[in-house]
C-alpha cells in the first residue's frame, strides 16, 4: 500500500485517474462483450442445471466483488483514520454503494437462480444468508456516513464501523454456517458448488476479471464525483 | 480503577432517579414478547419451539431500544467533554458505560426472559438454560449496542440508524444463544454453544471499548 | 480555520482570547485540551509536546466549557464529587468542597438536584468544579456567562488565587477577565 500513498492527495489522485480512465472503460467494454459471448453462447448448458447455470457467471464475481468491497472500505477506514488521507474517504463514500450494488446483484441472480433449481425466490441458505447480513452491513455503512451535517463526520463513523464489521465478518459468516446446519439437512443443490467443469472455468474467470474492471471503474468514476461534490460543498460554506 | 467505578456508579444512580427509564424498556420486553403467541396462535407446541427465538429477538430490540440514549445524554450536557479529558484512557470509560448499561438492562431482561418463558410453556431446564444464556450473551449486545450508540452520536434519525448498525452484528449472539436453548431441547450440546457465547462476549470485549472511544473523540471535534 | 498563531504562557499568567463570534476562540480552546486534533502546529509544556502523553496532559488540565457538564439528576455535591473521581481523585477532602462551595456561595444549594438550579447557579457550580481539579491550567469557555456582580466578583477572586498559587488560564471571553496581569490575544485578525 505504501506505493499508493502518493494517490492521497485528491488532485494527484485526479491526474492520475484522467490518465487511467479512458482505457480502462474502452477495456471493460471489450472484456464485457467477449465475457458475454464466452458465458451465454460458447460455453454449454450443465447437465443438470442447464441453462441456468448461465447465471453463475455473474453470480459468482459479485459474490467475491461485495465481499471485496467490504475489505476496501475497511482498508480505506483504516487508511483515514491512521494517516488521514482525505482522499480514502471519499473513495469509501463512492466505493460502498458499488460494493452494496454488487453484493445486491449477487443476492437477486441467486433469488433467479433458485426458483428453477430449488422451487423457491429464497431459501435460508448459508451463502446466501451471509449476502444478504454482508448487504445490512453496506446499508448500514452508506446510512451512516450520510447521517451527519458535516460529512467529514460521517466518513469517520462510517470508517470505524467498516473496521469492526470486517472484524465481524467471518464471524457472522461462521454463525450462520452453523445455523444452517442445525436447522437444515443439507440435500438441496448447493449454489456455486465446489465442482467446477473446465468448460465453465474460462467464462468464469473472464466474467470474473470483467467484473472486477466494471468494480474498479465505477468506484474511479464515482470517487472523480465525490471529489467534485466536496469541493462544491466546501465553495459553498466560504461563499 | 477509581474512575471506571465512579462512572458505573454515576450512571447506576442515574438510572436509580429516574427507574421509569428502565421500566419502559421491560415493559416493552413483556408486551413484545407477549404479541407473538396473539399473532401466531396459542397452540402449545408451537409457542414452546419458538420461545427461545422470540424471547432472544425481543431481548435483542429491548436492549437496542435503551441504548441511543447511552451517549447522547451526556454529549448533551458536556460531560462526555469530562470523560474525553480525564487522565485515564477513554476505552476504560466506555467499558464503565457499557457495563452500566448491562446492569440496568442486561441482567434484569434475563431475570424477567424465564419469567415470560412459563407462558411459552417452557420446562424448569429450558428456563434455566434462558436466563443463562441471556446472561452470558447479553453484555456483547450492551457492548455492540454501545458502539453503534457512539457512532451515530449527533447524527440526524439516530435511533433507526442504531438499530441498523448493531442488528446485523448482533447475528452471531443471537444464533448462538437462541441454538443454545435449542440444542438443549433437541439432545445438543448446550455447553459447547455456551461457550461460543461466551467467546463471542470477549471478542466483543476486545475490539469495541477501542472502537467506542474513537467514535467518541471523534464526536468531540 | 485559524492559522499563523504562537503564544507562550509563564505561571501565573493568564490570557484572555477575545475575537467575534466564529473566530474561533472555542476550538482554540478545544485544540489545547486535544479535543480537536490540528491540522498543523504544536502544544508544548515546559518544552516537551504534550500529544506524547495526552494523559499526563489531561491531568494538568481544568475545563470549563458552554456546557456545564453537570448532570441534572444529581446535586451539586454529587456532581462534584464525580468529576473529582473520574479525574482520578479518589476521595475528595470535604473541607476543600464546603470551602470551594462557599467561595461560589453555593452551600445552600449544595444537595439540591442541578437541573433545579438557575443558569448562573449552574454556571457557579461548573467553576466550582474548576477550582477544586486542582489543576495548573485552567481552559476556560466564557467563564462570566450568566454570572451576576458577586459571582463575577467570586470568579476573580478564585483566578487570582490560582495564578498567585503559579497556575495558569486560558478563557475564551467577551467581558473584560479583570485580573493584573492578564494578556489578550485577538483572534480573526491578521497578526
Amino acid at each position: 500500500m505504501a506505493d499508493l500513498h502518493f494517490l492521497a492527495n485528491p488532485a494527484r489522485y485526479r491526474r492520475f485517474s484522467q490518465r487511467v480512465l479512458p482505457g480502462l472503460s474502452i477495456a471493460t467494454v471489450l472484456m464485457l462483450a467477449v465475457g458475454l459471448y464466452l458465458a451465454l453462447i460458447q460455453s454449454p448448458p450443465d447437465y443438470q442445471q442447464g441453462d441456468t447455470v448461465r447465471i453463475m457467471f455473474v453470480h459468482v464475481p459479485s459474490a467475491w466483488l461485495g465481499m471485496a468491497g467490504y475489505a476496501l472500505l475497511a482498508g480505506l477506514g483504516a487508511s483515514l483514520l491512521v494517516w488521514r488521507h482525505p482522499l480514502a474517504a471519499l473513495m469509501a463514500r463512492a466505493a460502498a454503494p458499488v460494493g452494496a450494488s454488487f453484493t445486491a446483484i449477487c443476492l437477486l441472480t441467486g433469488a433467479l437462480w433458485g426458483r428453477p433449481m430449488w422451487g423457491a425466490y429464497w431459501v435460508w441458505d448459508a451463502r446466501l444468508t451471509s449476502m444478504l447480513l454482508l448487504f445490512f452491513l453496506y446499508l448500514g455503512h452508506i446510512a451512516l456516513s450520510r447521517a451527519y451535517d458535516e460529512p467529514e463526520r460521517g466518513d469517520r463513523a462510517a470508517a470505524i464501523l467498516a473496521l469492526i464489521g470486517v472484524i465481524n465478518l467471518p464471524i457472522i459468516k461462521f454463525s450462520v454456517d452453523w445455523w444452517n446446519t442445525l436447522h437444515q439437512p443439507a440435500s438441496v443443490a448447493r449454489l456455486g458448488g465446489p465442482s467446477i467443469h473446465p468448460s465453465i472455468l474460462l467464462p468464469l474467470l473472464w466474467m470474473a476479471v470483467t467484473m472486477f474492471l466494471l468494480f474498479v471503474l465505477l468506484v474511479m468514476l464515482r470517487t472523480d464525483t465525490e471529489i467534485d461534490r466536496r469541493r462544491l460543498d466546501n465553495a459553498e460554506a466560504q461563499a | 480503577m477509581s474512575g471506571f467505578a465512579a462512572l458505573v456508579g454515576r450512571d447506576l444512580r442515574l438510572v436509580w432517579r429516574r427507574p421509569g427509564d428502565v421500566a419502559v424498556v421491560l415493559a416493552f420486553f413483556v408486551v413484545a414478547t407477549t404479541l407473538f403467541p396473539l399473532g401466531i396462535g396459542p397452540e402449545a407446541n408451537v409457542l414452546a419451539r419458538i420461545a427461545a427465538g422470540v424471547l432472544w429477538c425481543a431481548a435483542l430490540f429491548s436492549a437496542l431500544l435503551s441504548l441511543d440514549r447511552l451517549f447522547a445524554a451526556d454529549f448533551e450536557d458536556g460531560t462526555l467533554d469530562l470523560l474525553l479529558l480525564a487522565p485515564w484512557p477513554l476505552e476504560l470509560a466506555a467499558l464503565a458505560k457499557c457495563c452500566a448499561h448491562w446492569i440496568v438492562t442486561g441482567l434484569p431482561l434475563a431475570a424477567l426472559a424465564p419469567v415470560l418463558g412459563v407462558a411459552f410453556g417452557l420446562g424448569p431446564e429450558v428456563l434455566q438454560a434462558l436466563a443463562v444464556t441471556l446472561l452470558v450473551g447479553t453484555p456483547t449486545l450492551s457492548l455492540i449496542g454501545g458502539l453503534a450508540a457512539a457512532l451515530t452520536l449527533g447524527a440526524r434519525k439516530s435511533g433507526a440508524l442504531l438499530a441498523l448498525l448493531a442488528l446485523p452484528l448482533c447475528v452471531p449472539t443471537l444464533i448462538f444463544g437462541a441454538g443454545a436453548i435449542e440444542a438443549l431441547a433437541t439432545g445438543g450440546d448446550f455447553g459447547a454453544h455456551l461457550a461460543v457465547l461466551a467467546a463471542l462476549a470477549l471478542v466483543a470485549l476486545a475490539t469495541t471499548p477501542w472502537a467506542i472511544a474513537a467514535a467518541l473523540r471523534q464526536a468531540g471535534e | 480555520m485559524i492559522e499563523r498563531l504562537s503564544f507562550g504562557l509563564a505561571t501565573g499568567e493568564v490570557l484572555a482570547l477575545v475575537g467575534r463570534n466564529g473566530s474561533g476562540k472555542t476550538t482554540l480552546l478545544r485544540a489545547l485540551a486535544l479535543l480537536v486534533r490540528p491540522e498543523a502546529g504544536a502544544i508544548r509544556w515546559q518544552g516537551v509536546d504534550v500529544t506524547a502523553d495526552p494523559e499526563t496532559w489531561r491531568g494538568r488540565l481544568a475545563w470549563l466549557g458552554h456546557l456545564e457538564g453537570l448532570k441534572g439528576d444529581l446535586s451539586v455535591a454529587e456532581n462534584l464529587r464525580v468529576a473529582e473521581r473520574l479525574r482520578g481523585d479518589a476521595s475528595p477532602d470535604i473541607g476543600r468542597v464546603e470551602a470551594a462551595l462557599a467561595a461560589f456561595d453555593l452551600l445552600g444549594l449544595a444537595d439540591r438536584p442541578v437541573r433545579t438550579l438557575s443558569a448562573g447557579q449552574r454556571r457557579r457550580a461548573a467553576l466550582t468544579r474548576v477550582v477544586l481539579a486542582d489543576a495548573a491550567v485552567w481552559l476556560l469557555d466564557e467563564p462570566l456567562n450568566a454570572l451576576d456582580g458577586p459571582a463575577q466578583v467570586a470568579f476573580r477572586v478564585a483566578l487570582a488565587n490560582h495564578l498567585a498559587g503559579g497556575g495558569l488560564a486560558i478563557a475564551a471571553t467577551h467581558a473584560d477577565l479583570g485580573v493584573a496581569g492578564g494578556r489578550t490575544l485577538e483572534l480573526g485578525r491578521a497578526g
